[in-house]
């Protein structure tokens, strides 16, 4: 919008998608073209911010896991989750088996009906379609049409059951609110859990079925396979997730594990030690942070070992793990692996940024076997177990889960009566900010070049970039930073600065 | 609302998310099996979250283009301000869509905090910073291509009342599957009140008590509690329990979905049918329900809610008549 | 009154120099009474309270104390019987449990507490009425004029077009 009017230099061409669609949150991107019609550079861009971190200072934590999820009404679960155990953690509660077994549970159904909607909605319409397909019909809508009722039926339905398995548990689809300090604030009774067995075997037969779609639309697709493998769309970074005990991919709870580009473990870390190893950097350009790797250090917005850009995604968790939890999903593990890196332990770590949307199945199928093992616990519907009540003086206490979209971390610090003193959110695609700028202008740079005609599909093409890592922007931009004085650098090429002025 | 047929006999719907969280566009999906229904009579002309249409192929439609533009989220920044007056302009009916957009939602809590406070917490002092030169983003960034911008960050968010007219209002964080399909069917079909300043639709017209399944024992409330803190008898109401549930002082049309997990209502519907600031509301209810005989023992009880602000205007701070801290 | 009100909001200063605006609301049975008795017993105390009489403080909504305040009031002051007095019996009970939430949230917001203040004043109590008024308006005159409304201008919430959309 606004950049209609922004200043362009001589001798360069400016080209703008705005906003960037098919993702949860705001963006846009501005690709500037040299007089011979290259890319000079291009500039993702995130323009929105609300204030989270600030605005929870004078709650009381227990209010937190239902304000921030606020903070995306996509994954609200996995803010909820995350603010829970910060909360556990700032009253010092240990929570009885079937909490945890609750809180575990409606997370993997949750993930379910995330990657769902990911996939069908907002990934899968480049593929379906095709890329440089018309665009009022590259959405879920037109593949609803394309793959048929019958299919389109079950993706609404997997949705639609999965909204209701929320419902069951914390009474409203969007935003369920049962995740209290101490456990949750009902236990499940054996009418809910049988209902949500019976909607747990529809959605293993359902992310059986989308593993398959996958196989058939995608991968037997040579020209789709040339484009993950081989396509302007791979970085060698970092990746980081968390890990069980057993270095198995688990969304809920474990350590924060990194590895490098060729699988070296950096680090494995208690999620309260967060502060150790990221930090975040501020870029004049764009609202969002920039998260890094401290022990590495920053060096830009480059890959490869000595750069501290990482990334947090399905890809990434794979990555740092050395297996699945649930049987089928192990099998596809070690079937991507095999196809991408000739390595079915999985040590060898992929890295070509579209892949991620078949990682992202993968673990669909892990969310939905994990599901159906633990609605069939013996202790699930425990009468009395599904909380504790709080008695300690509350303090401070960091809360990790793995959000769809990466690794989410909430940090809470309290009075003695627990009011919220300060809060500090690393949310997932936060972790990927980087790692997103520079899969643009990496596609960006690979598909437009001096003579490309460039056609809403190319520009789309460029999108599917970031469409990968299924950002989600609103969970990225939760803080604020409120009025700023205005201060104008003029830097030259290399970004050294040569001129500035400030108004204050 | 005027003649609904499009070229091709379909409507043409709009959904916008300006300060928002996505959970409003999701809310539009949870009509479930419903979606093919208005697929059927509808076509979706500008959805960012799910669909490709830009800015641009807004602005190049004729005015009153988009039968029914939905637009949820507060408004936070200058795009926002800027899109708000593009899709009014290019809309035949503008509906606000969720608490952000009515009453300015949990987003609007920010307007309890100085900028200065903001600006310091995001950018200079947390845990995981790392920024010694101090830098902010800002409006306008030169680069040796041209200018980058981003847009000027607003000092309130306000309602989308605030900045255009708007025809109807759908409150609700999110707003619940069949009100919403309600709402639809209602402006597809034509019958909906007359335009009259903002009308809210997607809710009825009372509290959220009378949704509530939960039995009122009419006992006065002898102290507050935080859930968290003990166990809540099940089946009876949890404010008279001493849990600060809003319901008395918010508008029904929810089916009161989250006493049905034992929370309490958070007020997320927004001031009841007869107010338009929440906290007062809020207050005026409390005023019959305390046991407290003495003056010591009023102020006492007050003393013990947690964070009257916070609570009451969780998600109506913009609607309040005070709106904003100093 | 309104006129008055919408000057304020409207940022005309008047030409005299500012004087505290304070809206109070009083109860018909005793605290109206009670500074009617302060006129007819000649009890001298500043004009600056413009006064509301309603039939009982526990019909004071609370949105009357915000909208004073909104519309430009410099402060507020709630009078009504003392507990046992009241004439609908437990009218006032329902002020007594409001009021301090009231504070609290007037705090919350930033309005000083000298600003908002509620006692009782019974209908032979002229001489404790002009004291409270005496008391506050000098208190308020020293903190200055709210001026919500400029306040609300300076954070870009306003009316329309004549709103900043951020601070310059």
């Amino acid at each position: 919008m606004t950049t209609a009017h922004a200043k362009v230099a001589d001798g360069y061409r400016r080209i703008s998608i705005d906003p960037v669609t098919r993702l949860e949150g705001h963006g846009k991107i501005d690709i500037f073209l040299d007089g011979d019609g290259n890319v000079a550079d291009c500039f993702f861009q995130v323009p929105e911010l609300r204030g989270f971190e600030k605005f929870c200072e004078g709650r009381p934590v227990e209010e937190l896991p239902r304000i921030t999820p606020r903070i995306c009404g996509v994954c609200p679960e996995a803010h909820m989750m995350a603010s829970a155990k910060a909360c556990d953690a700032v009253y010092g509660v240990e929570l009885p088996l079937t909490a945890k077994l609750l809180r575990e549970l409606q997370y993997n159904m949750f993930y379910v009906t995330d990657h769902t909607t990911h996939f069908y909605a907002l990934g899968a319409p480049d593929f379906v379609m095709g890329p440089q397909s018309d665009p009022a019909l590259r959405n879920l809508i037109g593949v609803i049409g394309k793959v048929g009722l019958e299919i389109g039926g079950k993706v609404i339905q997997c949705r639609a059951w999965g909204h209701e398995a929320a419902a069951i548990f914390g009474g409203k689809p969007v935003n369920p609110v049962n995740a209290i300090p101490g456990g949750m604030s009902k236990p499940l009774t054996p009418e809910e859990r049988t209902r949500l067995e019976e909607i747990c075997r529809f959605m293993l037969d359902f992310a059986q079925f989308t593993l398959k779609l996958f196989h058939d639309v995608v991968l037997s697709n040579p020209v789709y396979v040339d484009l993950i493998l081989n396509g302007p769309y791979c970085h060698q970074t970092y990746s980081m997730g968390l890990v069980d005990e057993r270095k198995r991919v688990n969304f809920y709870d474990g350590k924060v594990r990194v590895v490098g580009p060729d699988g070296t473990e950096l680090c494995t870390y208690s999620p309260a030690e967060y502060a150790q190893h990221v930090a975040e950097r501020v870029e004049p350009w764009t609202y969002l942070k920039f998260p890094y790797l401290k022990k590495v250090g920053w060096t830009g917005f480059v890959d490869g070992p000595a750069s501290g850009v990482y990334r947090a995604t399905p890809q990434a968790r794979l990555n740092v793990a050395e297996g699945m939890n649930s049987p089928r999903a192990q099998e596809a593990y070690e079937e991507y692996f095999e196809t991408l890196t000739k390595d079915r332990s999985g040590k060898t770590p992929v890295h070509q940024t579209l892949a991620i949307h078949w990682a992202r199945v993968i673990e669909l199928l892990n969310a939905a076997e994990r599901a159906l093992e633990l609605v069939r616990h013996p202790e699930i519907t425990h009468p009395e177990h599904y909380r504790v009540v709080c008695t300690k003086t509350p303090s401070e206490g960091v809360g990790t889960v793995e959000a769809p979209r990466g690794t989410l971390t909430h940090h809470y610090l309290t009075d003695e009566k627990g009011i919220v003193k300060k809060a500090n959110l690393i949310v997932g695609t936060t972790n990927n900010h980087a790692a997103i700028c520079m899969s643009i202008k990496q596609a960006a740079q690979g598909l437009i070049r001096k003579g490309t005609e460039i056609t809403e599909g190319i520009l789309n093409m460029i999108e599917m970039a970031f469409r990968a890592y299924d950002p989600c922007f609103g969970c990225a931009t939760h803080s604020l930073p409120g009025q700023m004085p205005l201060t104008v650098r003029l830097r030259d090429a290399d970004g050294n600065v040569l001129d500035e002025r400030v108004r204050a | 609302m005027g003649d609904a047929a499009a070229s091709n006999g379909k409507l043409k719907v709009g959904m916008y998310w300006a300060s928002s969280c996505g959970g409003c566009d999701i809310s539009l999906l949870e009509i479930g099996p419903r979606i093919l229904d208005l697929i059927r009579i509808a076509d979706v002309a500008f959805w960012p979250c799910a669909a490709d249409f830009k800015y641009q192929d807004v602005a190049d439609y004729p005015d009153g283009h988009l039968d029914v533009c939905f637009y949820n989220g507060g408004v936070r920044n200058s795009e926002q301000e800027e899109v708000a007056r593009l899709l009014r302009q290019k809309s035949r009916t503008l509906i606000a869509y969720g608490a952000c957009a009515v009453d300015g939602g949990i987003p609007a809590l920010a307007n309890l905090k100085s900028r200065a406070e903001i600006y310091d917490a995001a950018y200079h002092h947390n845990p995981s910073i790392d920024n010694k030169a101090g830098t902010e983003p800002q409006p306008v960034v030169e680069t040796p291509y041209g200018d980058l911008e981003i847009p000027t960050f607003y000092l309130s968010v306000l309602r989308l009342q605030d900045v255009v007219p708007v025809d109807y209002q759908l409150p609700g964080c999110p707003p619940q599957a069949d009100r919403v399909w309600e709402a639809i069917q209602a402006v597809a079909g034509g019958a909906v009140p007359p335009q009259n300043g903002a009308v809210k639709v997607g809710c009825t017209a009372k509290s959220v008590c009378d949704e509530c399944a939960l039995e009122k024992k009419l006992t006065k409330i002898t102290r507050f509690m935080r859930q968290h803190e003990f166990r809540p008898e099940p089946g009876w109401c949890l404010l008279e329990q001493g849990v600060m549930c809003m319901g008395p002082a918010t508008r029904s049309g929810c089916g009161a979905m989250c006493l049905k997990a034992a929370m309490r209502c958070e007020g997320c519907y927004g001031p009841p049918a007869n107010a338009e600031d929440q906290g007062t509301s809020m207050t005026g209810a409390l005023g019959g329900l305390l046991n407290a005989q003495t003056e010591e023992q009023a102020r006492a009880m007050a003393a013990e809610i947690a964070d009257p602000l916070g609570t009451f205007y969780r998600f109506s701070m913009s609607s309040s008549f005070l709106k904003s801290g100093k | 009154m309104s006129e008055s009100i919408a000057a304020v909001r409207e940022g005309q200063v008047a030409e005299t120099p500012w004087e505290p605006r304070i809206v109070g609301f009083l109860c018909y049975w005793c605290s109206y009474t009670g500074a009617d008795s302060a006129g007819t017993a000649r009890i001298k105390y500043p004009p600056n309270v413009d006064i509301i009489k309603v039939m009982c403080s526990g019909r004071i909504d609370p949105e009357l104390i915000t909208m004073a305040f909104a519309n430009g009031a410099d402060g507020v002051i709630v009078l009504g019987c003392h507990i046992g007095d009241c004439h609908y019996i437990s009218g006032n009970h329902k002020t007594m449990v409001r009021m301090p939430l009231m504070r609290r949230m007037l705090d919350g917001l930033g309005v000083e507490s000298e600003r908002f203040r509620h006692e009782w004043v019974s209908a032979a109590e002229g001489e404790k009425f002009s004291r409270l008024v005496t008391e506050m308006t000098e208190q308020v005159r020293e903190l200055g004029p709210l001026n919500w409304p400029a306040h609300l201008h300076e954070r870009g919430v306003g009316h329309g077009a004549d709103r900043r959309p951020w601070g310059e």
